[in-house]
């Protein structure tokens, strides 16, 4: 059992969490130095024609984001994987990495960037595309890592025994393996970080507003200014742009993928894309194959088989290695130290109250969060099944509801803002079919998988037995979709802490509307620079986090994998 | 074709003392190869023969140097190996084939490894396929190949680099019958009229027959720990028939020697002194393991034999029910340990008690192995600790943390598993699959024989 799988808190966790808490301070000890950037403040234009530009630079951020998460999720999947020292930091790490809401940064990671590069776009840009790195990498970095530890002992074996070097294994063993893991998720990840960029391109720090020409400012301001034909412009452009993307790229990146699957049968349904197949039949790509890519595989084996170590290790290297190792984990061990005590100081600011409505306000975030997933869970399930059960209608409508899916609902939030913000309650009660608006998706995919894949013998047998409808449900279907639902309840409850940041503090017409809850504390204290209370809001939020996956979630998954599974 | 010409008595590959040893979680260590010592010679076939769990893979990683020795050293042409030896090439039961590399991919694989160019390689690996009988199928994915030609691939991307020494680990069990028996010829062949130029050929086995047929010299290991227990020459001539006399007697008589593997220490006590060489264990009482029995198959079997007179012979029982010596043993094993039958030089003769237990019905053949099951250690000791219990019932993983002093992590669970199942079918004590629990009803604890148990 790996330590992914395993529920409870461990002492690892514990120092890792901690060391975080540091680095976040650290950061945060470092904005506040930042000098307010002046430069920015120009209207977005809503003008038409502006559209496509707008859609090519959020395209451009997203694009430089995940090049980053690619480069990032390889490296430390392979650390993770294969240096057993590493992977006892890296998982836990990474577990708790994914559970902090990466909005809760955006302030920070701004500030940040903007002492970095004063005076200019850059930092800004440079902050928003970090933030979607930091909202697509954790699940890329776990799909990898699982596809380098779960390649089978004689794949293994094998390239060891042909002598092939570490990078002649990467190349021809482990990155094929992890193949299909890694295009699922990227699709995932892009579809996560359209969700950020939608609220990272248009943001107000303090008095001062910041925004980036992109489609999610122009949203925004559209929404802002009551230009419902422009909103709705905006909205089909960013449409166009998700499908055309599923089309041109994921779609032929998956029936690619496909070949990469360990299985040793020709399986039933393979997924197929016709630009795929223009392209596997092109002479170009044939000429760039033999002009390039093999001259290319050559070159890096030669280079890398003579700075990568071989198998034989040397005594001398190692000692140095050593060496090195030392110095490394003693400088670490001092940043940390010193980070912890500057966190401390940050927190001994706070005041009794102060933690006290913190507190509270997680508590009430995680009311709104249960509500919301009940919500989601009432409908999906009825139209899941129903959906997952009948193919007729399952080849019908799960192409809509892909494309009702795709639309990151931080898009549609201004427009819905706008309409809800007068009902009884306001916020607190709008804030939670934000979150539901955001967090219903993953729980419909996940009832649709779970039915469809209810064998048909089984549905079968509830008719020969003449059980009734309820009776169905209880000992067929709820047992059957139980793990998918599980696991769409998780990806759901991320999604729904995170999208409170958002939820519950709007700004819309120059009015700031609030809700009560730790988003809305988060949001308030990034605007005000209470850096006290936002260190101690993310933290208890990314605790409430990680304890709750830890202990209700994991369990609950593993019981329903281990009972309820139908393989 | 008699005696291979290529043999010139030089030893290729030398094991000195070769130990392995696995440290379990809680630092108990598991011994699974002991002092074993043997050379291959130039020109060679060589069958490793064992029953599975015997480390005899693990013995055939350490001599291709995937696998380090704890102690001890392995010697290539006199060199000690350190690192996958480039001079051997491995066959894999699965055949471990990358299924994202067309076949002649795979095939080229060890070549770039070597850093071949390609035109070279492309032209070798033609060659191989070509040599191996699947031209044509250059191109194709593993997938879209059967087992057999997959293994063909295997074995073409083996040779592609030319290796001394072939290594394969059970290159033919994954194959049916027909298939495995054409490649063996096929591969036979190739060897025998030194078509490939390697020079030794290992190969790990648990099929007596296999062995027999193929091998010059049949090395025979024993299990818990590994040793070497016969070194058997095998001189008959090739080609070989199954059907000759010479070829039966030698078969059977390795039959004689493999199921005479546990002879030595057939008392079912539930301790054993440790052997004194094994520091760590430091006298701790041994636990015996029990074979991994079913005994739904135990009860089939013991009819079959009654129906053929009360005794049969091994070797013809397992060829009629399409077992290997490997599935097979675990059964007649279980029969002796419950004094069912007992196997006399690679026969099986049922006991009196036997005799009656197939002429019972379901529920006193139960009542009969309940009885059995009073003197196996493992059982006595769960039923012992469930009595004494004061809810009468105890998780899973205490029993599992005791059998990790004395058995590996996979091991304990295999034997508490059979253990648990045994006393299911007995209606010993019960097993909750969702609690892990095992417990006693209240039937159980009135029964005077889960009682009786209070006593040792």
């Amino acid at each position: 059992m790996s330590a992914q799988d395993r529920p409870g808190v461990g002492f690892a966790d514990i120092l890792v969490g901690a060391s975080l808490l540091a680095m976040i301070s650290v950061i945060i000890a470092w904005s506040t130095h930042a000098h307010p950037y002046t430069a920015e403040s120009g209207q977005i234009s809503l003008a038409w024609w502006h559209l496509p530009l707008d859609a090519t630079y959020s395209w451009l951020r997203m694009l430089a984001a995940y090049a980053l998460s690619l480069v990032f999720t390889l490296i430390y999947g392979y650390l993770a994987a294969f240096n057993t020292r590493a992977e006892k930091i890296l998982l836990p790490l990474l577990d708790i990495l994914q559970s902090i809401p990466v909005l809760s940064f955006l302030p920070v990671v701004l500030l940040a960037f903007i002492a970095l590069f004063p005076h200019s776009r850059i930092g800004v840009n440079l902050a928003s595309i970090m933030l979607i790195f930091t909202g697509q990498v954790w699940n890329m970095v776990f799909a990898v890592y699982h596809g380098f530890i779960t390649i089978p002992r004689d794949l293994r074996e094998s390239a060891l025994s042909l002598n092939l070097s570490p990078w002649q294994r990467f190349r021809t063993l482990e990155l094929p393996y992890a193949m299909v893991g890694l295009v699922w998720n990227s699709m995932m990840s892009w579809a996560g970080g359209w969700f950020f960029l939608m609220a990272a391109e248009m943001f107000s720090l303090g008095n001062r507003s910041y925004q980036l020409q992109g489609l999610g400012s122009y949203l925004q301001t559209a929404a802002n200014q009551g230009r419902w034909g422009a909103e709705l412009a905006g909205l089909a452009t960013l449409v166009l742009v998700i499908v055309l993307m599923d089309q041109l790229v994921w779609r032929p990146l998956l029936a690619w993928a496909d070949k990469f699957k360990m299985e040793m049968v020709e399986g039933g349904e393979r997924p197929r894309s016709a630009v795929l197949r223009i392209l596997r039949r092109s002479l170009i790509l044939e000429w760039l194959g033999r002009a390039l890519w093999i001259p290319l595989t050559q070159w890096s084996d030669h280079l890398f088989s003579n700075t990568l170590p071989r198998w034989r290790r040397n005594d001398s290297v190692l000692n140095i290695v050593a060496l090195v190792r030392w110095l490394l984990v003693a400088f670490i061990v001092v940043v940390i130290v010193t980070a912890l005590e500057g966190a401390l100081r940050l927190l001994e600011h706070l005041t009794w109250p102060e933690i006290e409505l913190v507190a509270l306000a997680t508590l009430a975030t995680l009311g709104r969060v249960v509500v919301a997933l009940i919500i989601s869970v009432v409908w999906t399930v009825p139209v899941g099944v129903f959906i997952g059960l009948n193919h007729k209608w399952a080849a019908r409508l799960t192409p809509l509801s892909q494309i009702a899916a795709s639309v990151p609902a931080t898009a549609l939030f201004p427009g819905i803002v706008a309409l809800l913000i007068h009902i009884h309650g306001g916020l607190n009660v709008a804030s939670v079919l934000l979150m539901v608006l955001g967090t219903q998706w993953y729980i419909l995919f996940n009832v649709i998988a779970g039915a469809s894949a209810i064998p048909e013998d089984l549905r079968e047998a509830t008719r020969i037995f003449r059980l009734s409808r309820s009776k169905t449900w209880t000992t067929l279907i709820l047992p059957a979709i139980a793990p998918f639902l599980i696991t769409g309840l998780i990806t759901a409850a991320g999604g729904a802490w995170n999208a409170s940041i958002v939820a519950e503090y709007v700004s819309f017409h120059h009015h700031v509307y609030t809700a009560f809850g730790v988003g809305a504390i988060i949001a308030q204290s990034s605007q005000d620079r209470g850096f006290s209370v936002l260190l101690l809001a993310t933290s208890l939020l990314a605790l409430t986090v990680v304890l709750i996956n830890r202990l209700v979630w994991r369990r609950l998954y593993n019981k329903a994998a281990e009972r309820y599974s139908l393989s | 074709m008699s005696v291979k010409e290529r043999n010139q008595n030089t030893s290729l590959v030398r094991l000195l003392g070769v130990t392995k040893m696995y440290t379990q979680p809680d630092n108990y260590n598991i011994r699974v190869l002991d002092d074993i010592n043997f050379d291959i010679q130039t020109g060679e076939f060589v069958a490793l023969l064992g029953p599975s769990g015997s480390g005899k893979s693990t013995l055939l990683r350490i001599i291709t140097g995937l696998s380090e020795p704890s102690y001890g050293t392995v010697l290539y042409r006199g060199e000690p190996v350190s690192g996958p030896n480039p001079h051997a090439a491995m066959v894999f039961q699965s055949f471990a084939l990358y299924p994202w590399l067309t076949v002649q991919q795979n095939v080229e694989l060890g070549l770039v490894a070597q850093g071949v160019a390609p035109d070279k390689r492309h032209q070798r690996a033609v060659q191989l396929i070509d040599l191996i009988g699947l031209n044509g199928y250059e191109d194709a994915f593993p997938k879209e190949l059967s087992g057999g030609m997959r293994q063909r691939v295997g074995f073409a991307r083996a040779l592609a680099v030319d290796p001394e020494l072939l290594c394969m680990d059970e290159p033919f069990s994954a194959l049916d019958f027909l298939t495995a028996e054409n490649l063996r010829s096929e591969l036979l062949d190739l060897w025998l009229e030194s078509r490939i130029p390697t020079r030794a050929i290992l190969m790990v086995t648990h099929g007596i027959e296999e062995a027999v047929y193929m091998a010059d010299r049949i090395v025979l290991l024993s299990k818990n720990p590994a040793r070497i227990i016969a070194d058997l020459p095998n001189l008959l001539p090739f080609p070989r028939n199954r059907k000759a006399p010479e070829f039966v007697q030698l078969v059977d008589h390795v039959y004689k020697i493999v199921t005479g593997w546990d002879d030595t220490e057939n008392d079912a006590d539930l301790v054993e002194s440790t052997v004194p060489s094994q520091p760590s264990q430091g006298g701790q009482p041994r636990l015996k393991p029990i074979p991994y029995g079913h005994l739904s198959m135990l009860s089939g079997l013991l009819e079959l034999v009654a129906d053929r007179g009360g005794h049969d012979d091994l070797y013809r029982l397992g060829a009629e029910l399409f077992l290997e010596v490997d599935d097979l043993l675990p059964v007649t094993e279980t029969a002796e340990l419950f004094h069912l039958a007992e196997v006399r030089e690679g026969d099986l003769f049922l006991t009196e008690l036997g005799k009656s237990f197939v002429d019972r019905d379901v529920n006193e053949r139960k009542a009969i192995i309940r009885e059995q099951l009073k003197d196996i250690p493992i059982i006595r000791m769960i039923t012992r600790v469930l009595v004494s219990k004061a809810n009468h019932a105890m998780s899973k993983e205490f029993f599992t943390d005791i059998l990790e002093e004395h058995f590996s992590v996979n091991e304990s669970e295999r034997q508490l598993m059979t253990a648990i199942n045994w006393g299911r079918f007995a209606d010993l004590f019960h097993y909750d699959t969702d609690t892990e629990l095992l417990y006693l009803d209240d039937d159980q604890m009135r029964d005077p024989l889960a009682l009786s148990l209070q006593d040792f």
